[in-house]
């Protein structure tokens, strides 16, 4: 019989030689007349360890990396093959590695375990429980399962899912949808490129849910250009689940219909606001919609639309499976669940860590993360994306939960956290902060297409030392219009990492905490 | 310079039968843009009203599309399109000194291609790398922890991939 051997097909373990580490095992075993069974996962998340390759045995998977093609030949001569421990590289079992261990994966948990493609083992590991049952189901019951297990959107803005689709389930129309926002543009963010290298039959059967659940009968996935490996696995799992029954004109033999199609993006971050992304789709520029109409009531060619994000689609399997009440156990508050973490940045041991709602940034960066890959101690975190606030060493110990972090005019988004170490500038991550919304800005609101630009300008003034103090009131009240005025997110939260970095690193700007108060 | 002269060797009939073979879908024209720039490496001049008459809009209107979107190009790239990210997770670990070293080792300015037409360098805001910055993208793979003598390796395999 012979072995079977994992190695990543995800994009990061990609991005540090995972798929030249494959091949020279697949030539090592034929060298040495070796039969093995190469199957390329999605990655665990534990990037740090990446490429990370296993070894089933009798007594479970064998984890060895970071593993370089150099090192093949060796773990060869030290008997890997039967998950020998004796190399340099090898790790125990994987399940056992305490980054992964002390984990609460729920939408994740078959990332990095099975093959990405195999519906076999999906449905092995879980897959398709949470279909089978909401097939079963009224429309009206699903949609308040989802309702009672506390799902907010993942994509940032953590709008209860369940209230979304009650209002998509109540409209009447001759068409109805199902969008997935895939258009993950957050710096310091990859949870949903993971889940649609790793595992895309979840997303698939989560759309399938909703689509079932509120009467649309076509879904798109919106996917940003920049992920060409995720459009590959998307486009080939959506053609194995059609042909499996698994989407169609009568999904598996229910007599419902949902048929899938993903579409690609072109590089614009403003397109994964919910309704640029709908222009967008529409074949349009991505510019701003004014709401009302919600989407839910005129969303995708004038239709009622479910526009969720990959997280919170991905995760609606899984509740269907246990149930409402399961899912809501885990988090605190009214943030329930769990959210997969993203760290990033400035980590020494970065990757995918999801957890109930309520741990603390102290934890993520310090316990799972190891401190900074520089060595040096860790002076500011954004969380939340480019959008997000700076947050400071003295508020590590904030709970993440959506109404803790909004308290202080910050947010969790979609769960990017960026780590920099002493050596940071504030005042250039301020600038950059601007000078980001400016290159992505649609244009249609003044504040946001302006007041970027602007906000560059005076920030460089401030740098310089022009006027320094009125500079730094003219870019608060900069912020003000913007925050107040814009039109959506982008506009509307640029100032928090402006204001953040302000705040709480005003020495940066050349001034007192006094003075930027 | 003959390389960045638009409509220079577009096949039309194959440029008819992508816009053809499009014009059905519900919200067609970035499905459309894609197939166009992924077969001639970017979005021809000619391909404007060949679009718009097929979808019923404005030469303006897809004009509009074409140019709002970071990743249609109207010119001819090099041989090779080089990303390199310039999001906050890569600058916390150095993507600005990676950028400043890119454009002088390759002697040009984003949006912009080397004279012996080998690399077209572009800047990208996040390709979903971050724990594992910086990131540079080469055609439809990634590259992560690309310090500038990595960065020079990348681009010496390249040069060396044109000149085979």
């Amino acid at each position: 019989m012979s072995t079977r051997i994992y190695v990543p097909i995800d994009s990061s373990a990609l991005s540090l030689g995972a798929g030249r580490v494959a091949k020279a095992i697949a030539d090592e075993a034929a060298r040495r007349g070796i039969a093995i069974e190469l199957v390329r996962n999605g990655s665990r998340g534990a990037f740090f360890l990446e490429p990370m390759v296993e070894v089933q045995t009798p007594a479970g998977r064998m984890a060895y990396g970071p593993v370089q093609v150099k090192d093949v030949a060796s773990l060869f001569d030290a008997g890997f093959i039967s998950g020998g421990g004796q190399h340099g590289l090898s790790l125990g079992p994987a399940d056992e590695i305490p980054y992964l261990k002390n984990q609460e994966r729920l939408t994740s948990a078959r990332i990095g375990i099975t093959d990405p493609l195999s519906l076999d083992d999906y449905t092995a590991h879980g897959g398709y429980e949470g279909l089978k049952n909401a097939l079963a189901m009224s429309g009206a019951d699903v949609v308040k399962e989802v309702t009672d297990s506390g799902l907010r959107g993942r994509g940032g803005a953590a709008f209860p899912t369940g209230i979304k689709w009650n209002t998509v389930l109540g409209a009447s129309a001759d068409q109805k949808y199902v969008v997935c926002n895939a258009d993950e543009g957050d710096s310091g963010t990859f949870s949903d490129r993971m889940i649609m290298e790793g595992d895309p039959y979840v997303l698939i059967e989560g759309m399938t849910i909703a689509g079932i659940a509120v009467g649309a009968t076509q879904g798109y996935i919106y996917l940003r250009s920049e992920y060409p490996h995720a459009f590959a696995t998307l486009k080939e799992a959506i053609r194995r689940a059609r042909a499996a029954g698994w989407l169609g004109q009568d999904v598996r033999g229910s007599g419902k219909a949902f048929e899938l199609e993903v579409r690609l993006g072109a590089g614009a971050y403003i397109c994964g606001e919910e309704t640029s992304l709908l222009e967008s789709l529409e074949g349009k520029r991505g510019i701003v919609r004014f709401k009302p109409p919600l989407p839910a009531l005129q969303g995708l060619f004038g239709k009622p639309t479910v526009i969720n994000n990959v997280i919170s689609l991905a995760s609606v399997p899984i509740i269907l499976a246990r149930g409402g009440a399961w899912y809501r156990d885990y988090g605190m508050g009214r943030s329930r669940g769990t959210l997969p973490f993203q760290l990033t940045g400035n980590i020494k041991r970065g990757g995918l860590v999801e957890k109930a709602f309520g741990l603390t940034l102290n934890e993520l960066i310090y316990d799972f993360g190891g401190g900074t890959l520089s060595g040096r101690p860790v002076r500011a975190v954004q969380v939340g994306g480019p959008l997000g606030a700076y947050v400071p060493a003295s508020q590590f110990d904030v709970p993440l939960d959506y109404e803790e972090y909004a308290k202080r005019q910050a947010m969790i988004g979609h769960g990017g956290i960026v780590v920099f170490d002493d050596t940071v500038d504030m005042s250039r991550m301020a600038r950059y902060a601007m000078e980001f919304c400016a290159i992505e800005s649609c244009g249609k609101c003044t504040p946001c297409r302006i007041g970027s630009t602007r906000g560059v300008e005076v920030i460089d003034r401030i740098i310089a030392d022009e006027q320094r103090g009125k500079n730094i009131a003219l870019l608060q009240s900069l912020c003000d219009t913007m925050l107040n005025g814009s039109l959506c997110a982008l506009g509307g939260m640029a100032p928090y990492p402006v204001l953040s970095a302000l705040n709480h690193f005003p020495e940066d700007f050349g001034i007192s905490k006094t003075e930027a108060a | 310079m003959s390389l960045h002269h638009t409509g220079a060797g577009i096949d039309g009939q194959k440029l008819k039968s992508l816009v053809d073979s499009h014009a059905a879908l519900p919200g067609a024209l970035l499905p459309m843009l894609h197939a166009i720039q992924d077969e001639f490496g970017h979005v021809p001049e000619q391909a404007v009203p060949v679009i718009a008459r097929s979808l019923n809009l404005s030469r303006a209107e897809v004009h509009g599309v074409i140019t709002f979107y970071h990743h249609f190009r109207t010119h001819a790239p090099g041989r090779h399109v080089v990303q390199v990210c310039r999001a906050e997770a890569c600058q916390s670990v150095g993507a600005a000194a990676l950028e400043a070293h890119a454009k002088k080792c390759l002697g040009i300015d984003f949006h912009e291609t080397t004279a012996d037409g080998a690399v077209t360098l572009e800047a990208v805001y996040c390709l979903g790398n971050c724990a594992l910055g910086p990131s540079v993208r080469v055609g439809d793979d990634v590259i992560g922890r690309v310090s500038p003598e990595r960065f020079d390796d990348i681009i010496a395999e390249l040069r060396a991939e044109v000149a085979a």
